[in-house]
């Protein structure tokens, strides 16, 4: 089999565990549907850039829920089996792919559920949409990495928020900066080049991950 | 290299000529910064050194993974902690300057803020080291996220201060201190800011090599103990 046929089998096998043992899909699910409904039992509809400033923050606790478990659920046996039949560049790539997707959902659905309980500030909603992705595509891929790094360090959770809040400012930083730009006509400067930033980060972490997992995962 | 006395001889002759030049110099005076554009012989030299001790601290990281080594792995360690000192205390000396020039000492500016995140990523290294009881796997996951930390202060310190606006020089619409973005420096001032430059560098190496003594003497303790 090729890299490509791998990864495809790889990122197939977890779509198929997340469908077939939906408990975790829905976990987290139920974990972005009632913080977000506390959030508008707290705050209403709130100004635009409150909206934006929560609707960021909550990606992020999001993200760190639905990805933490990617490394943790392997098994040691299992990952013994991994690293016999398939490469540690097809399997990080693989979790990267499926973490990718499973937090484009996860954004998209938080996304809805934002417009429906706390209103609709946009301007240029098309706009919010597209940086959504981007943003839930950005942080899946920070928080993949450092959950392999917690996952061979044995204490995850806890090492998982303590790594990854430095790490990710940066990218909410730049997110909710371009963000708010979908929710006034005022034209800001530098937009574009701030949005290739994030796409450069993006190819940073991936490059990062498929040079450094294989040392990570000798054992 | 280590061992020689010369480089370190050099280290102190440059310190006393940028302590006593620095103070004494005539400086030219640019906008509201007054007698504080002094200040650049000792708040620019200390990011210059945290850079080269991050950056060397980075290198023996990739030495470890490629060749594992005790000693590998002390020297990234040493060089990382020194390079944090010298981040807070360029973060110290950088807020005793706002304080005089911006009006206050921590005005949240990006470039203030990107710096203290640089510095809390490697902090987050120190706690993943610690919290790892296996010496190997310790310094094989510690020397992955140097890696790693290295990479993420490149957007932090050299792309993101300079896309947004920053009270700073280098960031966008620079109106608190023009005339201060290295190109333009003056040409009294840079015979004082280079030597700056290269005497703190030389003392954060020393420091540095005195500390990776220590623990290799340690370390040689433990294994025959």
């Amino acid at each position: 089999m090729n890299t490509l046929q791998i990864i495809y089998a790889l990122v197939k096998k977890d779509l198929l565990l997340e469908i077939r043992q939906q408990h975790s899909f829905y976990g987290v699910l139920l974990y972005v549907v009632s913080t977000i409904f506390v959030l508008f039992l707290a705050m209403g509809s709130p100004e635009p850039e409150v909206w934006n400033g929560l609707f960021w923050m909550i990606q992020l606790f999001v993200c760190i829920n639905a990805v933490a478990k990617s490394f943790l659920q392997e098994s040691r046996g299992r990952m013994l089996y991994f690293y016999s039949i398939a490469g540690p560049r097809d399997f990080v790539l693989a979790k990267l792919l499926f973490n990718a997707i499973l937090m484009l959902v996860m954004s998209l659905m938080s996304l809805l559920l934002f417009l429906l309980l706390m209103g609709n500030p946009f301007i240029y909603a098309y706009k919010f949409i597209g940086l959504v992705c981007l943003g839930g595509i950005s942080l899946s891929l920070v928080f993949t990495f450092l959950a392999a790094i917690a996952a061979k360090a044995q204490q995850n959770a806890a090492l998982m928020a303590i790594m990854g809040f430095p790490v990710i400012i940066p990218q909410v930083l730049l997110l909710m900066k371009i963000s708010s730009t979908a929710f006034s006509s005022v034209i800001q400067a530098g937009q574009g080049q701030m949005i290739w930033l994030l796409v450069g980060l993006d190819a940073m972490v991936i490059v990062l991950a498929t040079i450094l997992f294989p040392f990570l995962w000798k054992d | 290299m280590i061992q020689k006395s010369w480089w370190k001889i050099l280290s102190v002759v440059l310190m006393v000529y940028a302590f006593t030049a620095g103070f004494l110099i005539k400086v030219p005076h640019v906008g509201n910064l007054y007698e504080s554009i002094r200040n650049l012989f000792f708040h620019v030299p200390m990011w210059f050194g945290m850079m080269v001790l991050f950056i060397v601290s980075v290198i023996y990281a990739l030495k470890y993974l490629r060749n594992p080594t005790v000693k590998n792995d002390v020297y990234s360690v040493e060089y990382a902690k020194t390079g944090i000192l010298f981040g807070v205390l360029g973060l110290i000396t950088g807020a005793i300057w706002a304080n005089y020039t911006w009006g206050e000492p921590w005005s949240n500016d990006p470039k203030q803020i990107l710096a203290a995140i640089a510095l809390l990523i490697y902090a987050a290294y120190f706690v993943l080291r610690n919290s790892i009881p296996d010496i190997d796997k310790r310094a094989k996951i510690g020397a992955v996220y140097n890696v790693f930390a290295c990479a993420m202060l490149i957007p932090t310190l050299w792309i993101i201060p300079r896309l947004v606006e920053s009270l700073h020089p280098g960031g966008q619409g620079v109106d608190g201190n023009p005339g201060m973005n290295g190109k333009d420096l003056d040409p009294t001032m840079r015979i004082v800011f280079w030597p700056a430059v290269i005497g703190w560098t030389l003392l954060a190496v020393w420091i540095t090599t005195l500390k990776i003594r220590l623990s290799l003497i340690k370390e040689k303790k433990l294994a025959n103990a």
